[in-house]
Protein backbone atom coordinates (compact mmCIF):
# COMPACT_ATOMS: atom_id res chain seq x y z
CA UNK A 1 0.00 0.00 0.00
CA UNK A 2 1.46 3.26 -0.96
CA UNK A 3 0.08 6.73 -1.28
CA UNK A 4 0.76 6.71 -5.02
CA UNK A 5 -1.79 3.97 -5.54
CA UNK A 6 -4.44 6.64 -5.48
CA UNK A 7 -2.90 8.19 -8.57
CA UNK A 8 -4.86 5.50 -10.38
CA UNK A 9 -8.05 7.31 -11.49
CA UNK A 10 -10.34 4.40 -10.55
CA UNK A 11 -8.92 4.10 -7.05
CA UNK A 12 -8.99 7.86 -6.70
CA UNK A 13 -12.63 7.97 -7.74
CA UNK A 14 -13.54 5.24 -5.24
CA UNK A 15 -11.66 6.83 -2.37
CA UNK A 16 -12.72 10.39 -3.07
CA UNK A 17 -16.29 9.27 -3.58
CA UNK A 18 -16.24 7.68 -0.14
CA UNK A 19 -14.58 10.68 1.52
CA UNK A 20 -16.45 13.49 -0.18
CA UNK A 21 -19.68 13.30 1.89
CA UNK A 22 -17.69 13.42 5.15
CA UNK A 23 -15.64 16.40 4.07
CA UNK A 24 -18.75 18.21 2.88
CA UNK A 25 -20.70 17.54 6.05
CA UNK A 26 -17.83 18.46 8.36
CA UNK A 27 -17.15 21.61 6.32
CA UNK A 28 -20.82 22.62 6.61
CA UNK A 29 -20.91 21.91 10.35
CA UNK A 30 -17.69 23.74 11.22
CA UNK A 31 -18.44 26.76 9.03
CA UNK A 32 -21.99 27.12 10.33
CA UNK A 33 -20.90 26.57 13.93
CA UNK A 34 -17.85 28.84 13.71
CA UNK A 35 -19.63 31.66 11.92
CA UNK A 36 -22.66 31.61 14.19
CA UNK A 37 -20.39 31.55 17.24
CA UNK A 38 -18.40 34.41 15.78
CA UNK A 39 -21.37 36.45 14.62
CA UNK A 40 -23.76 36.06 17.54
CA UNK A 41 -21.83 34.99 20.61
CA UNK A 42 -18.75 37.21 20.61
CA UNK A 43 -18.71 40.82 21.78
CA UNK A 44 -18.19 43.71 19.40
CA UNK A 45 -14.70 45.11 19.28
CA UNK A 46 -14.29 48.22 21.46
CA UNK A 47 -13.00 50.24 18.53
CA UNK A 48 -14.30 48.54 15.43
CA UNK A 49 -17.80 47.66 16.59
CA UNK A 50 -19.59 44.94 14.68
CA UNK A 51 -17.39 45.28 11.59
CA UNK A 52 -14.77 43.12 13.32
CA UNK A 53 -16.99 40.17 12.42
CA UNK A 54 -15.91 40.43 8.79
CA UNK A 55 -12.81 38.73 10.21
CA UNK A 56 -14.57 35.38 10.14
CA UNK A 57 -14.87 35.44 6.36
CA UNK A 58 -11.89 37.60 5.44
CA UNK A 59 -9.08 35.72 7.19
CA UNK A 60 -10.15 32.17 6.25
CA UNK A 61 -10.71 33.03 2.58
CA UNK A 62 -7.35 34.79 2.35
CA UNK A 63 -5.71 31.82 4.07
CA UNK A 64 -7.23 29.36 1.61
CA UNK A 65 -6.47 31.63 -1.37
CA UNK A 66 -2.75 31.55 -0.66
CA UNK A 67 -2.58 27.88 0.30
CA UNK A 68 -4.58 26.83 -2.75
CA UNK A 69 -1.72 28.16 -4.85
CA UNK A 70 0.76 26.11 -2.80
CA UNK A 71 -1.39 23.05 -3.33
CA UNK A 72 -1.39 23.74 -7.08
CA UNK A 73 2.38 24.12 -7.00
CA UNK A 74 2.84 20.77 -5.27
CA UNK A 75 0.36 19.07 -7.61
CA UNK A 76 2.12 20.60 -10.64
CA UNK A 77 5.51 19.34 -9.51
CA UNK A 78 4.06 15.87 -8.89
CA UNK A 79 2.59 15.92 -12.39
CA UNK A 80 5.89 16.95 -13.95
CA UNK A 81 7.88 14.36 -12.02
CA UNK A 82 5.58 11.36 -11.84
CA UNK A 83 3.09 12.02 -14.67
CA UNK A 84 -0.02 11.15 -12.68
CA UNK A 85 -3.02 12.61 -14.47
CA UNK A 86 -5.00 12.92 -11.26
CA UNK A 87 -2.39 15.32 -9.95
CA UNK A 88 -2.59 17.62 -12.98
CA UNK A 89 -6.37 17.57 -12.82
CA UNK A 90 -6.32 18.35 -9.10
CA UNK A 91 -4.19 21.44 -9.81
CA UNK A 92 -6.64 22.46 -12.53
CA UNK A 93 -9.54 21.84 -10.16
CA UNK A 94 -8.07 24.00 -7.41
CA UNK A 95 -7.55 27.11 -9.53
CA UNK A 96 -11.17 28.33 -9.80
CA UNK A 97 -11.62 27.80 -6.06
CA UNK A 98 -8.42 29.71 -5.37
CA UNK A 99 -9.47 32.65 -7.51
CA UNK A 100 -12.92 32.69 -5.90
CA UNK A 101 -11.29 32.82 -2.45
CA UNK A 102 -8.95 35.59 -3.63
CA UNK A 103 -11.90 37.65 -4.82
CA UNK A 104 -13.73 36.97 -1.55
CA UNK A 105 -10.70 38.12 0.39
CA UNK A 106 -10.39 41.29 -1.68
CA UNK A 107 -14.11 42.13 -1.50
CA UNK A 108 -14.51 41.50 2.22
CA UNK A 109 -11.31 43.47 2.73
CA UNK A 110 -12.78 46.40 0.79
CA UNK A 111 -16.01 46.22 2.81
CA UNK A 112 -13.97 46.20 6.02
CA UNK A 113 -11.56 48.88 4.87
CA UNK A 114 -14.27 51.37 4.03
CA UNK A 115 -15.57 51.92 7.59
CA UNK A 116 -12.20 51.34 9.31
CA UNK A 117 -9.62 53.03 7.11
CA UNK A 118 -12.08 55.28 5.27
CA UNK A 119 -11.17 53.82 1.91
CA UNK A 120 -12.26 50.84 -0.17
CA UNK A 121 -8.80 50.37 -1.59
CA UNK A 122 -5.31 51.39 -0.66
CA UNK A 123 -2.05 50.47 -2.42
CA UNK A 124 -0.88 48.66 0.64
CA UNK A 125 1.62 45.77 0.23
CA UNK A 126 -0.80 43.09 1.45
CA UNK A 127 -3.67 44.34 -0.67
CA UNK A 128 -1.46 44.79 -3.70
CA UNK A 129 0.05 41.33 -3.45
CA UNK A 130 -3.41 39.87 -3.25
CA UNK A 131 -4.34 41.70 -6.42
CA UNK A 132 -1.19 40.24 -8.02
CA UNK A 133 -2.15 36.77 -6.79
CA UNK A 134 -5.47 37.31 -8.54
CA UNK A 135 -3.62 38.08 -11.80
CA UNK A 136 -1.55 34.91 -11.44
CA UNK A 137 -4.68 32.78 -10.96
CA UNK A 138 -6.24 34.49 -13.96
CA UNK A 139 -3.28 33.74 -16.25
CA UNK A 140 -3.16 30.13 -15.04
CA UNK A 141 -6.86 29.53 -15.67
CA UNK A 142 -6.78 31.22 -19.07
CA UNK A 143 -3.79 29.14 -20.15
CA UNK A 144 -5.65 25.94 -19.22
CA UNK A 145 -8.58 27.11 -21.30
CA UNK A 146 -6.44 28.17 -24.28
CA UNK A 147 -4.56 24.93 -24.95
CA UNK A 148 -6.56 22.16 -26.61
CA UNK A 149 -4.45 19.08 -25.96
CA UNK A 150 -4.93 18.19 -22.27
CA UNK A 151 -1.41 16.84 -21.68
CA UNK A 152 0.24 19.85 -23.30
CA UNK A 153 -2.02 22.12 -21.27
CA UNK A 154 -1.09 20.29 -18.08
CA UNK A 155 2.63 20.60 -18.85
CA UNK A 156 2.48 24.28 -19.78
CA UNK A 157 0.35 25.28 -16.81
CA UNK A 158 2.58 23.31 -14.44
CA UNK A 159 5.66 25.20 -15.59
CA UNK A 160 3.76 28.48 -15.47
CA UNK A 161 2.73 27.63 -11.90
CA UNK A 162 6.33 27.02 -10.84
CA UNK A 163 7.72 30.12 -12.54
CA UNK A 164 4.72 32.10 -11.31
CA UNK A 165 5.45 31.04 -7.73
CA UNK A 166 8.97 32.44 -7.93
CA UNK A 167 7.69 35.73 -9.32
CA UNK A 168 4.78 35.85 -6.89
CA UNK A 169 7.25 35.66 -3.99
CA UNK A 170 9.39 38.34 -5.63
CA UNK A 171 6.32 40.55 -6.04
CA UNK A 172 5.44 40.06 -2.40
CA UNK A 173 8.82 41.47 -1.34
CA UNK A 174 8.73 44.13 -4.05
CA UNK A 175 5.42 45.48 -2.80
CA UNK A 176 6.75 45.50 0.76
CA UNK A 177 9.68 47.55 -0.40
CA UNK A 178 7.49 49.83 -2.47
CA UNK A 179 4.98 51.10 0.03
CA UNK A 180 4.29 51.15 3.75
CA UNK A 181 1.08 49.45 4.71
CA UNK A 182 -2.11 50.16 6.57
CA UNK A 183 -2.86 46.49 6.96
CA UNK A 184 -1.84 44.96 10.25
CA UNK A 185 0.72 42.19 10.46
CA UNK A 186 -0.29 38.58 10.56
CA UNK A 187 -3.07 38.22 13.09
CA UNK A 188 -2.34 34.54 13.61
CA UNK A 189 1.02 32.92 13.85
CA UNK A 190 2.53 29.86 15.37
CA UNK A 191 5.69 31.34 16.77
CA UNK A 192 4.47 34.65 18.17
CA UNK A 193 2.59 35.15 21.39
CA UNK A 194 0.42 37.95 20.07
CA UNK A 195 -2.83 36.87 18.54
CA UNK A 196 -6.17 38.43 18.14
CA UNK A 197 -7.98 38.32 21.46
CA UNK A 198 -9.07 34.88 22.60
CA UNK A 199 -12.78 35.59 22.20
CA UNK A 200 -12.24 36.09 18.49
CA UNK A 201 -9.51 33.48 18.22
CA UNK A 202 -11.41 30.25 18.86
CA UNK A 203 -14.35 30.82 16.52
CA UNK A 204 -11.87 32.03 13.88
CA UNK A 205 -9.86 28.81 14.11
CA UNK A 206 -13.05 26.81 13.70
CA UNK A 207 -14.12 28.77 10.61
CA UNK A 208 -10.64 28.42 9.14
CA UNK A 209 -10.77 24.67 9.63
CA UNK A 210 -14.17 24.76 7.97
CA UNK A 211 -12.83 26.68 4.98
CA UNK A 212 -9.97 24.22 4.59
CA UNK A 213 -12.44 21.30 4.70
CA UNK A 214 -14.61 23.14 2.18
CA UNK A 215 -11.60 23.63 -0.07
CA UNK A 216 -10.69 19.94 0.12
CA UNK A 217 -14.29 18.94 -0.60
CA UNK A 218 -14.52 21.29 -3.59
CA UNK A 219 -11.17 20.15 -5.00
CA UNK A 220 -12.22 16.50 -4.70
CA UNK A 221 -15.52 17.29 -6.36
CA UNK A 222 -13.92 19.26 -9.19
CA UNK A 223 -11.21 16.66 -9.77
CA UNK A 224 -13.83 13.91 -9.93
CA UNK A 225 -15.87 15.80 -12.46
CA UNK A 226 -12.72 16.50 -14.53
CA UNK A 227 -11.87 12.79 -14.56
CA UNK A 228 -15.41 11.90 -15.53
CA UNK A 229 -15.47 14.58 -18.21
CA UNK A 230 -12.29 13.18 -19.69
CA UNK A 231 -13.75 9.66 -19.63
CA UNK A 232 -16.92 10.87 -21.30
CA UNK A 233 -14.75 12.51 -23.96
CA UNK A 234 -12.84 9.25 -24.49
CA UNK A 235 -16.08 7.28 -24.83
CA UNK A 236 -17.43 9.80 -27.35
CA UNK A 237 -14.21 9.62 -29.34
CA UNK A 238 -14.34 5.84 -29.36
CA UNK A 239 -17.97 5.69 -30.47
CA UNK A 240 -17.24 8.07 -33.32
CA UNK A 241 -14.54 5.83 -34.70
CA UNK B 1 25.03 30.43 -31.14
CA UNK B 2 26.77 33.50 -32.51
CA UNK B 3 25.65 32.56 -36.01
CA UNK B 4 22.08 32.34 -34.72
CA UNK B 5 22.33 35.74 -33.08
CA UNK B 6 23.70 37.32 -36.25
CA UNK B 7 21.01 35.66 -38.36
CA UNK B 8 18.21 36.90 -36.09
CA UNK B 9 19.70 40.38 -35.99
CA UNK B 10 19.83 40.47 -39.79
CA UNK B 11 16.23 39.33 -40.09
CA UNK B 12 15.03 41.88 -37.61
CA UNK B 13 16.63 44.88 -39.30
CA UNK B 14 15.38 43.88 -42.74
CA UNK B 15 12.14 45.29 -44.05
CA UNK B 16 9.20 43.70 -42.26
CA UNK B 17 11.43 42.54 -39.44
CA UNK B 18 9.74 44.81 -36.96
CA UNK B 19 12.83 46.65 -35.89
CA UNK B 20 11.88 50.18 -34.91
CA UNK B 21 8.23 49.29 -34.57
CA UNK B 22 8.34 49.07 -30.81
CA UNK B 23 10.57 52.11 -30.75
CA UNK B 24 7.92 54.11 -32.60
CA UNK B 25 5.28 52.69 -30.29
CA UNK B 26 7.25 53.77 -27.22
CA UNK B 27 7.66 57.25 -28.70
CA UNK B 28 3.92 57.57 -29.37
CA UNK B 29 2.89 56.32 -25.91
CA UNK B 30 5.17 58.80 -24.20
CA UNK B 31 4.00 61.66 -26.42
CA UNK B 32 0.38 60.84 -25.62
CA UNK B 33 0.84 61.39 -21.90
CA UNK B 34 1.24 65.18 -22.04
CA UNK B 35 -1.89 65.38 -24.22
CA UNK B 36 -3.82 63.45 -21.60
CA UNK B 37 -2.35 65.02 -18.46
CA UNK B 38 -1.84 68.57 -19.66
CA UNK B 39 1.22 70.63 -20.54
CA UNK B 40 2.27 71.36 -16.94
CA UNK B 41 5.99 70.46 -16.89
CA UNK B 42 6.16 70.21 -13.09
CA UNK B 43 3.46 67.58 -13.02
CA UNK B 44 4.89 65.83 -16.07
CA UNK B 45 8.33 65.54 -14.56
CA UNK B 46 6.76 63.90 -11.50
CA UNK B 47 5.06 61.19 -13.51
CA UNK B 48 7.91 60.92 -16.05
CA UNK B 49 9.72 57.89 -14.55
CA UNK B 50 6.51 55.89 -14.30
CA UNK B 51 5.41 56.94 -17.77
CA UNK B 52 8.70 55.98 -19.36
CA UNK B 53 8.78 52.66 -17.53
CA UNK B 54 5.22 51.73 -18.46
CA UNK B 55 5.91 52.87 -22.02
CA UNK B 56 9.04 50.72 -22.25
CA UNK B 57 7.16 47.74 -20.83
CA UNK B 58 4.29 48.06 -23.31
CA UNK B 59 6.64 48.57 -26.24
CA UNK B 60 8.49 45.44 -25.17
CA UNK B 61 5.24 43.52 -24.95
CA UNK B 62 4.32 44.50 -28.48
CA UNK B 63 7.36 42.81 -29.97
CA UNK B 64 7.30 39.60 -27.91
CA UNK B 65 5.06 37.59 -30.18
CA UNK B 66 7.59 37.85 -32.99
CA UNK B 67 10.33 36.11 -31.01
CA UNK B 68 9.18 32.59 -31.87
CA UNK B 69 6.14 33.02 -34.12
CA UNK B 70 7.96 33.35 -37.45
CA UNK B 71 10.44 30.57 -36.70
CA UNK B 72 7.58 28.36 -35.56
CA UNK B 73 5.64 28.91 -38.78
CA UNK B 74 8.40 28.19 -41.26
CA UNK B 75 9.86 25.27 -39.34
CA UNK B 76 13.13 26.88 -38.31
CA UNK B 77 12.32 26.14 -34.71
CA UNK B 78 12.04 22.42 -35.39
CA UNK B 79 15.48 22.51 -36.97
CA UNK B 80 16.87 24.40 -33.99
CA UNK B 81 15.43 21.81 -31.61
CA UNK B 82 17.05 18.95 -33.50
CA UNK B 83 20.36 20.78 -33.95
CA UNK B 84 23.32 20.18 -31.70
CA UNK B 85 22.86 23.55 -30.01
CA UNK B 86 21.09 23.13 -26.65
CA UNK B 87 17.63 24.67 -26.70
CA UNK B 88 18.56 26.74 -23.64
CA UNK B 89 21.22 28.52 -25.72
CA UNK B 90 18.66 29.12 -28.46
CA UNK B 91 16.40 30.76 -25.90
CA UNK B 92 19.24 32.88 -24.56
CA UNK B 93 20.25 34.07 -28.02
CA UNK B 94 16.63 34.86 -28.91
CA UNK B 95 16.25 36.89 -25.74
CA UNK B 96 19.55 38.62 -26.36
CA UNK B 97 18.50 39.60 -29.88
CA UNK B 98 15.18 40.83 -28.53
CA UNK B 99 17.03 43.00 -26.04
CA UNK B 100 19.43 44.33 -28.68
CA UNK B 101 16.62 45.23 -31.06
CA UNK B 102 14.07 46.45 -28.50
CA UNK B 103 15.50 47.08 -25.05
CA UNK B 104 18.68 48.84 -26.06
CA UNK B 105 17.06 51.27 -28.58
CA UNK B 106 14.46 52.13 -25.93
CA UNK B 107 17.23 53.02 -23.51
CA UNK B 108 18.94 55.10 -26.17
CA UNK B 109 15.96 57.31 -27.00
CA UNK B 110 14.94 57.73 -23.36
CA UNK B 111 17.03 60.92 -22.91
CA UNK B 112 15.09 62.69 -25.65
CA UNK B 113 11.74 61.57 -24.31
CA UNK B 114 12.87 62.55 -20.82
CA UNK B 115 13.38 66.11 -22.04
CA UNK B 116 9.90 66.12 -23.55
CA UNK B 117 8.52 65.14 -20.14
CA UNK B 118 10.40 67.94 -18.39
CA UNK B 119 13.17 65.96 -16.69
CA UNK B 120 16.40 67.73 -15.81
CA UNK B 121 19.53 66.55 -17.61
CA UNK B 122 21.09 65.40 -14.36
CA UNK B 123 18.06 63.27 -13.54
CA UNK B 124 17.84 61.41 -16.82
CA UNK B 125 20.88 59.35 -15.86
CA UNK B 126 18.81 57.54 -13.18
CA UNK B 127 16.22 56.56 -15.74
CA UNK B 128 18.87 55.28 -18.11
CA UNK B 129 20.55 53.22 -15.40
CA UNK B 130 17.28 51.71 -14.22
CA UNK B 131 16.25 50.89 -17.80
CA UNK B 132 19.63 49.37 -18.67
CA UNK B 133 19.40 47.05 -15.68
CA UNK B 134 15.67 46.39 -16.06
CA UNK B 135 15.07 45.84 -19.78
CA UNK B 136 17.11 42.60 -19.96
CA UNK B 137 14.68 41.12 -17.42
CA UNK B 138 11.76 42.26 -19.58
CA UNK B 139 13.31 40.51 -22.58
CA UNK B 140 13.95 37.14 -20.94
CA UNK B 141 10.60 37.06 -19.12
CA UNK B 142 8.93 37.94 -22.41
CA UNK B 143 10.83 35.17 -24.17
CA UNK B 144 9.46 32.71 -21.65
CA UNK B 145 5.95 34.03 -22.33
CA UNK B 146 6.53 33.79 -26.09
CA UNK B 147 7.71 30.19 -25.67
CA UNK B 148 4.54 29.37 -23.69
CA UNK B 149 2.30 30.63 -26.48
CA UNK B 150 4.51 29.60 -29.40
CA UNK B 151 2.16 26.94 -30.74
CA UNK B 152 -1.00 29.00 -30.58
CA UNK B 153 -2.75 30.91 -33.25
CA UNK B 154 -3.50 34.45 -32.08
CA UNK B 155 -1.64 33.96 -28.85
CA UNK B 156 -0.85 37.67 -28.59
CA UNK B 157 -3.46 38.68 -26.04
CA UNK B 158 -2.88 35.54 -24.00
CA UNK B 159 0.82 36.30 -24.05
CA UNK B 160 0.30 39.72 -22.52
CA UNK B 161 -2.00 38.36 -19.80
CA UNK B 162 0.58 35.71 -18.88
CA UNK B 163 3.57 38.02 -18.99
CA UNK B 164 2.22 41.13 -17.24
CA UNK B 165 2.06 39.65 -13.71
CA UNK B 166 5.63 38.38 -14.18
CA UNK B 167 6.73 41.92 -15.03
CA UNK B 168 5.54 43.39 -11.74
CA UNK B 169 8.75 43.01 -9.66
CA UNK B 170 10.90 44.46 -12.45
CA UNK B 171 8.51 47.37 -12.89
CA UNK B 172 8.33 48.10 -9.18
CA UNK B 173 12.10 48.09 -8.59
CA UNK B 174 12.92 49.85 -11.87
CA UNK B 175 10.46 52.69 -11.53
CA UNK B 176 11.31 52.96 -7.83
CA UNK B 177 15.02 53.36 -8.59
CA UNK B 178 14.30 56.06 -11.18
CA UNK B 179 11.85 57.88 -8.91
CA UNK B 180 14.16 57.84 -5.90
CA UNK B 181 17.06 59.06 -7.98
CA UNK B 182 15.06 61.96 -9.36
CA UNK B 183 13.78 62.96 -5.95
CA UNK B 184 17.30 62.88 -4.59
CA UNK B 185 17.06 59.85 -2.31
CA UNK B 186 19.63 57.10 -2.26
CA UNK B 187 19.03 54.56 -5.02
CA UNK B 188 21.49 51.83 -4.26
CA UNK B 189 19.03 49.36 -2.70
CA UNK B 190 16.47 49.53 -5.44
CA UNK B 191 19.07 49.32 -8.20
CA UNK B 192 20.68 46.29 -6.59
CA UNK B 193 17.31 44.62 -6.18
CA UNK B 194 16.46 45.42 -9.81
CA UNK B 195 19.73 43.89 -10.91
CA UNK B 196 18.96 40.88 -8.72
CA UNK B 197 15.60 40.38 -10.45
CA UNK B 198 17.30 40.62 -13.85
CA UNK B 199 20.02 38.14 -13.00
CA UNK B 200 17.59 35.73 -11.38
CA UNK B 201 15.38 35.83 -14.48
CA UNK B 202 18.35 35.20 -16.78
CA UNK B 203 19.48 32.35 -14.54
CA UNK B 204 16.24 30.37 -14.32
CA UNK B 205 14.01 31.34 -17.23
CA UNK B 206 16.11 29.92 -20.11
CA UNK B 207 15.54 26.45 -18.64
CA UNK B 208 11.83 27.05 -18.14
CA UNK B 209 11.45 28.53 -21.64
CA UNK B 210 13.39 25.68 -23.25
CA UNK B 211 11.29 23.01 -21.54
CA UNK B 212 8.11 24.85 -22.52
CA UNK B 213 9.30 24.99 -26.15
CA UNK B 214 9.98 21.25 -26.13
CA UNK B 215 6.44 20.65 -24.90
CA UNK B 216 4.98 22.94 -27.54
CA UNK B 217 6.92 21.26 -30.35
CA UNK B 218 6.06 17.73 -29.26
Amino acid sequence: MSFWEYANPVKFLNLSGALLPYFSIFAAITIIAGISWGFFFTPDDYKQGATVKILYVHVPSAFVAINAWFMMLVASIIWLVRRHHVSALAAKAAAPIGIAMTITGLLTGALWGQPMWGTWWEWDPKLTSFLILFLFYLGYIILWAAVEDPDTAADLTSILCIVGSVFAVLSRYATNFWNQGLHQDASLSIDKEEHVADVFYYPLIIVMAGFVLLFVALVLLNTRSEIMKRRAGAIMARSRM
Amino acid sequence: MIALIIRDLRISVRAGGGFGLSLAFFFIIVIFFPFAIGPDLDLLSKVAPGTLWVGALLACLLSLERIFALDFEDGTLDLLVTSSLPLESVVISKALVHWLTTGLPLVLITPFLGILLGLQNSNIIFLIISLIFGTPALSIIGTFGAALTAGMKRGGLLLSILVLPLYIPTLIFGAEAARRGIQGFETQNSILLLLGVSLLSWAILPFAAASVLRINLR
